[in-house]
């Protein structure tokens, strides 16, 4: 209970902050302090390899790319004024959509969660939190079970990278 | 009889002050290798044949004025040294270093010689050092140099790839031993095939060992692969503004990182506590000779070899380790499922 509320504050507090903050370099360390507290929660939750595995992904490898872009643009400062109104209403309103899907999903997940007789700050007693600790049967769910959604996953980075590597290159 | 909980505080205390006290041992063998390499003498004029020169060493770095550049970001050209002499203590919590003992009969339950037993522990040690890449990419960047930051994004970017090659060979252990825990891998290890040669891993994956090695060589930033700091091009390289004790911090790190590199390849390929002639208790002394031996095989390897080009280091790293490493993989999980453990 109480790691739950420590955690989950820092996470809110940072991710405000990632959001409110000026300078870009900032926004990125703060965006690791809150991967930090989701890890903090997900050992809460009895699951130290999804903790583990957040902390070597997120905050390890995707944020240093992040880190990364901001160091070589050297964007020190956001540009002033360039708020939401300077973006124009298209860009608002696709966020805005996004964010109400994303809540409605939140809202469903929670729900059913409750229904299943969890609480909503961990997982319940009936959930299969424990089955998540081991990795053997993590692995064994990804390869059988998931093994689609896995596959299709993977080849949408793929799918990315190659986008990425055509959209940099120079035309000879 | 002691209560548990005192002796594991004293476990806690005892492994603080140990990295510590390795870190000076380090430096001053460091110097007095480099020194017998290069034919001249070494420290050897601070205590008897200089043995007290790192102690006069950081006496003189704190004693230093500390210096902030004028246009370095404030906060993280400070958290930056923290953070990264953070991770390097933080990373030895997970590092089993002896059997479990009851001190010679002092308290009654057994404890173990670690920190922390964590069941996923060769993952934390793994997400401790890439959070450890985050000091140094910020001491870079904060100190608004451009010897500072090319050093730090010199860094990143070895330590990114390298990681890769690392985590690769590391995942071929995990196969054999079937565990994360780095207790059980060493655990795993016991005994000796014919009553000859020990059970450890090094026989059975010796291009692990071998990649693993020159990853570990590259993720602590030492020669060859010491590019962040070559001092011909980038001055000190990320470090280059720091003084006084933010510097200070940073020469720890880079030392505890490698005593912790050198004790997870113990516990990993060369067997942890366990060897013939000395009991279980005394295990430990297994431990830091094995552990030992790594760390002067770094030193040695230091003076001997010059450092690589950067072009030759990423080329390596990506065209040469990381398709040995996963080719390794791939054959020792078939291995793992053809024959069996």
């Amino acid at each position: 209970m109480l790691l739950f509320l420590l955690a989950a504050a820092v996470a809110v507090a940072a991710s405000l902050a990632v959001v409110l903050g000026h300078n870009p370099m900032h926004s990125v360390l703060l965006l690791i302090v809150s991967f930090a507290a989701l890890a903090a929660l997900y050992i809460g939750l009895d699951a130290p390899f999804a903790a583990v595995v957040q902390i070597i992904i997120y905050a390890g490898a995707i944020m240093v790319l992040f880190l990364f872009v901001v160091m070589l643009l050297n964007a020190h400062r956001e540009d002033e004024g360039a708020g939401g109104a300077a973006l124009g209403g298209r860009p608002l309103a696709a966020g805005a959509a996004l964010a109400i899907v994303l809540a409605a999903e939140l809202a469903w997940a929670v729900l059913r969660t409750r229904r299943a007789g969890g609480s909503w700050m961990g997982a319940g007693p009936e959930s299969d939190g424990a089955a998540l600790q081991s990795v053997r049967t993590l692995g064994g769910v990804l390869y059988s079970e998931y093994s689609l959604a896995f596959e299709v996953t993977s080849l949408l980075i793929i799918v990315a990278m190659v986008g990425a590597v055509v959209l940099a290159r120079r035309e000879s | 009889m002691i209560p548990l909980y005192v002796a594991q505080i004293g476990v806690v205390v005892a492994v603080f002050v140990m990295l510590l006290l390795a870190a000076a041992v380090m430096v001053y063998s460091e110097r007095k290798v480099a020194g017998a390499i290069q034919q001249r003498y070494g420290p050897y004029l601070v205590g008897p044949k200089g043995a007290l020169q790192p102690f006069a060493d950081v006496i003189k770095l704190i004693l230093k004025e500390p210096l902030r550049p004028v246009a370095a970001d404030r906060v993280l050209y400070y958290v930056a040294p923290l953070l990264s002499a953070t991770a390097a203590f933080a990373a030895f919590a997970v590092v089993p270093f002896g059997a479990e003992t009851t001190l010679f009969g002092l308290i009654e339950e057994p404890i173990r010689l670690q920190v922390a037993d964590v069941n996923v522990a060769v993952l934390v040690i793994f997400a401790i050092t890439s959070i450890s890449v985050y000091g140094i990419v910020l001491a870079g960047w904060s100190s608004n140099s451009k010897y500072s930051l090319l050093g730090a994004l010199r860094s990143a970017s070895q330590m990114i790839s390298y990681e890769l090659s690392y985590g690769v060979s590391l995942a071929s252990v995990l196969i054999i031993a079937g565990s994360l825990s780095l207790t059980e891998i060493v655990d795993a290890q016991q005994g000796a095939w014919l009553g000859v040669l020990p059970r450890w891993n090094v026989f059975v994956q010796p291009v692990g060992f071998l990649v693993f090695m020159i990853a570990g060589v590259a993720e602590t930033n030492r020669a060859p692969f010491d590019l962040p700091e070559a001092e011909q091009e980038l001055v000190a390289g990320y470090h280059t503004e720091y003084s006084s004790t933010p510097f200070m911090m940073f020469f720890l790190a880079e030392y505890i990182n490698m005593v912790t590199a050198a004790a997870v390849a113990a516990n990993l390929f060369l067997g942890g506590w366990h060897g013939p002639f000395l009991p279980e208790s005394l295990g430990w002394i297994w431990f830091l000779a094995k552990t030992g031996a790594i760390l002067f095989f770094y030193i040695w390897m230091r003076w001997t070899l010059p450092r690589l080009r950067y072009d030759q280091l990423m080329q390596f790293g990506w065209k040469v380790l990381l398709p040995v490493a996963a080719l390794n993989l791939i054959l020792t999980a078939a291995g793992v499922i053809t024959v069996g453990r």
